[in-house]
C-alpha cells in the first residue's frame, strides 16, 4: 500500500500522510459505530428502545453526541496543571493511534509491517499508560489521581499475563511481524492460532489427507485446549487494559465520579472518549491478528477465489471483510459484556491477574516451547500442509534448540 | 492587544516548520533532526525545569526521541525496546514513587550557588574530557560512516541468536540478577507478618 502510494506521490511526505491518515479516519467511523451499538444494545438488554430521535431509528445519535461535545465550553481547573492538563489526553489518543500502524487490515493494506510488530504494540501501549497517570496527576483532584493510579495499575499488571499469551503464539510462528504471523495462518480455520495453530491440526492426514503425521503428532492436538485457553486470556487482558466493565474500576462511577477523566470536558474529553474507542478496537485487532487469522477467510481460499477473481483490489477488499468482521464481532462481545457483568473489586481483579492467569501464562510458554523442540513437525512437512493457495511466505521458522548456539 | 504576542509566536513556528519542510535535505535527515531536537529540548527541560513533576514527564519524550533515533539506525528491536523498558517500566516507576509522595509537585529546587556550581562544573566536564579522549583513541570509531542497513535485515532473530548463542551465560545471569533484585524488593516491601507469639516476644 505504502509502496503504491509512493509510485503515485513520489519520494516525500505526502504518501505517508495519507497511510497515516486512514487509520484515523477509520477510528472516527469505528468510534461513531461503535458508540450507537453501545446505545442500542444496552437499550436491547434493558428492554429500552434506546435513542430515536436524531434521524431514522435513532442513527445519527453518536454524530449529535459528537456535535454536543464539541460546542461545550473547555473548562480548565484552577489549580490544575497547565501544560499537563492539555497535553494528557493527546498522550493518551497517540498511544492507541500509534498501535494502528502495525494492524494489518487487509493483505495489501498494513501501514509499516515492522518486523517487530508485535512488540511494537506492546511497547507503543505504554504511551498511552504515561497518558493516563498525567491525566490523573495534572486536574490536581483525588478522584482523577485515584483513577490514574488504578487504571495504571491494572494495565501494567495485565500487559504480563498478555504479553506470555502473546509470547507463546509468537514461539510458534517465529516472527513479530503482523502479516507474517497471519500468513501463516491461511489455509482454512484450522489453521487459526485458537485452534493450535498451522501445525496442530493441519498435520493429522485424517483432515488434510496429507500424509505427513509423524509419530508422536497426536500431542499437537493438546494444544488446541491449550490455546483457546490463550485467546481466553488475551481477550480478558485486553478488556482490562482498556479499562472497560467489568475492569473499570479505574472510572468506576460509584465511588470515583468518572476517574481520570473527571475535569475534562469538551473536545479533551471527546478526545479521551475516542482513544478508549480505538484502544478497544487495538486489543479486538491484535486478538484477531493472533489468534482468528487475521483476513484470511474460515475457508481455505479466498471466497472471491472460488468465484474466480483473484485480483489484488477484490482480495483485498475481501481480506479487509474479514479483518472487519472478525474484529467487530470481538468488540460487540466486548460491549455485551459491558451490560452483562458486574465490576470486579480490586483484589478480585489482581487475584485473577496474579494467581490465576500468570501461572497459566507460564505454563503456556513451557508447554508451547517443549512442543516446538521435541513435537511440532520439521518445517518442510509444514509448509505442504499450509494451504494450497495460501501457502505461507514466510518461510517456517527454524525449529528452535535451547542453546545450540555455536 | 495580549493577542498579538501568541500570533506572532504561531506566525514564527509555521516560518520556521515552513522553511524546515522546504530545506533540500534528504527526509530522512529531516526525520534525524526531527527526533535530534526532541531528545534534546526534552532533555534540557528534564534537567533544568524547577517542577520535578515536569522533569518526570518530560523524561517520556526525550526517551522517545531516542527510540525513534534508534529505529532510524535500524536499530528497529531496541528502538522497541527503549520504549518498553524506560517508558513502560522506569518511567512508570518514576511517576508511581512522585505521585505517592503527597505535595512533590510544590517542591521547587533551589538555585544553585556558585560554590555548588563550581565543583559540578569542573568534575562534569573532567568526565566529558575523557569520555571524549577515550573515544577518540578507539580507532574503530572513527572510521567513515558505514551505511546502515535499514531494510530488509531482522535484526530481531540476529539478537536472539547472538543472546541465547555467544552470550547465553551473560544473559542468564543478568536474568538471575534481575530475579534476585525481584525477589529482595518483594522481601522488603512485604508487611511484617509475624506469628502471634513473635508478635507477643517483640512486644
Amino acid at each position: 500500500m505504502h509502496q503504491f502510494l509512493v509510485d503515485l506521490f513520489g519520494q516525500n511526505v505526502v504518501p505517508y500522510i495519507i497511510v497515516c491518515a486512514l487509520p484515523l479516519v477509520f477510528i472516527l467511523v469505528f468510534a461513531l459505530l461503535a458508540i450507537l451499538g453501545e446505545l442500542k444494545l444496552s437499550a436491547f438488554m434493558q428492554h429500552r428502545v434506546g435513542p430515536m430521535e436524531a434521524g431514522p431509528y435513532g442513527l445519527l445519535q453518536p454524530l449529535a453526541d459528537i456535535i454536543k461535545l464539541m460546542q461545550k465550553e473547555s473548562i480548565r481547573p484552577l489549580k490544575a496543571s497547565r501544560w499537563l492538563f492539555q497535553i494528557a489526553p493527546f498522550l493518551v489518543f497517540v498511544g492507541s493511534f500509534a498501535a494502528f500502524a502495525v494492524i494489518p487490515f487487509s493483505p495489501f493494506y498494513i501501514a509499516a509491517d515492522l518486523n517487530v510488530g508485535v512488540f511494537y504494540i506492546i511497547a507503543v501501549s505504554s504511551i498511552v499508560v504515561i497518558g493516563i497517570f498525567m491525566a490523573g496527576w495534572a486536574s490536581n483532584n483525588k478522584y482523577t489521581l485515584f483513577g490514574g493510579i488504578r487504571s495504571v495499575a491494572q494495565i501494567i499488571s495485565y500487559e504480563i499475563p498478555g504479553g506470555f499469551v502473546v509470547l507463546a503464539v509468537v514461539m510458534m510462528a517465529g516472527t513479530l511481524s503482523m502479516q507474517g504471523i497471519i500468513e501463516q495462518q491461511g489455509g482454512g480455520f484450522w489453521n487459526w492460532y485458537i485452534f493450535g495453530g498451522p501445525k496442530a491440526i493441519a498435520t493429522h492426514s485424517f483432515i488434510t489427507g496429507h500424509d505427513i503425521a509423524t509419530p508422536g503428532s497426536w500431542l499437537s492436538l493438546l494444544l488446541i485446549p491449550l490455546m483457546l485457553l490463550a485467546t481466553l486470556i488475551y481477550y480478558v487482558c485486553g478488556l482490562a487494559e482498556t479499562n472497560r466493565v467489568p475492569f473499570d474500576l479505574p472510572e468506576a462511577e460509584s465511588e470515583l465520579v468518572a476517574g481520570y477523566n473527571t475535569e475534562y470536558s469538551s473536545m479533551k474529553y471527546a478526545i479521551f472518549y475516542l482513544a478508549e474507542y480505538a484502544n478497544m478496537f487495538v486489543v479486538c485487532a491484535i486478538a484477531v491478528t493472533l489468534f482468528l487469522g487475521g483476513w484470511h477467510s474460515p475457508l481455505p481460499k479466498f471466497i472471491v477465489q472460488y468465484l474466480g477473481a483473484d485480483s489484488h483490489i477484490w482480495l483485498g477488499l475481501e481480506g479487509l471483510f474479514w479483518f472487519i468482521m472478525k474484529s467487530f464481532v470481538l468488540v460487540l462481545v466486548q460491549i455485551l459484556l459491558r451490560w452483562t457483568l458486574p465490576r470486579l473489586r480490586v483484589d478480585q481483579l489482581m487475584h485473577l491477574c496474579w494467581k490465576i492467569f500468570l501461572p497459566v501464562g507460564f505454563v503456556l510458554v513451557i508447554v508451547v516451547a517443549a512442543w516446538i523442540t521435541f513435537v511440532a513437525p520439521r518445517p518442510e512437512p509444514a509448509a505442504k500442509a499450509g494451504g494450497d493457495v495460501n501457502t505461507p511466505k514466510v518461510v517456517a521458522p527454524p525449529v528452535a534448540r535451547p542453546l545450540a548456539g555455536k | 492587544m495580549k493577542l498579538f504576542p501568541k500570533v506572532l509566536g504561531i506566525l514564527v513556528v509555521l516560518a520556521a516548520v515552513g522553511g524546515f519542510i522546504a530545506m533540500d535535505i534528504p527526509l530522512y535527515d529531516k526525520i534525524f533532526y526531527i527526533f535530534a531536537a526532541i531528545c534534546v529540548g526534552s532533555g534540557a527541560f528534564v534537567v533544568f525545569s524547577r517542577n520535578i513533576a515536569y522533569s518526570a514527564f518530560s523524561l517520556l519524550f526525550a526517551f522517545f526521541g531516542v527510540a525513534g533515533i534508534y529505529v532510524l539506525l535500524g536499530a528497529d528491536f531496541v528502538g522497541v525496546s527503549q520504549l518498553l523498558i524506560y517508558v513502560g517500566g522506569i518511567l512508570v516507576l518514576f511517576l508511581f514513587g512522585m505521585m505517592l509522595t503527597s505535595n512533590i509537585d510544590k517542591l521547587r529546587e533551589e538555585r544553585p550557588t556558585m560554590g555548588r556550581l563550581l565543583p559540578g562544573v569542573i568534575v562534569a566536564s573532567a568526565i566529558c574530557a575523557l569520555l571524549i579522549s577515550v573515544a577518540w583513541g578507539v580507532p574503530a570509531w572513527r572510521k567513515a560512516a558505514v551505511q546502515v542497513p535499514t531494510k530488509g535485515t531482522n535484526t530481531t532473530s540476529l539478537i536472539g541468536n547472538l543472546l541465547m548463542g555467544d552470550y547465553a551465560l551473560l544473559f542468564v545471569a543478568s536474568s538471575i540478577a534481575i530475579l534476585v533484585a525481584l525477589v529482595g524488593a518483594a522481601m522488603i516491601a512485604r508487611s511484617d507478618r509475624l506469628s502471634p507469639e513473635d508478635a507477643a516476644e517483640r512486644m
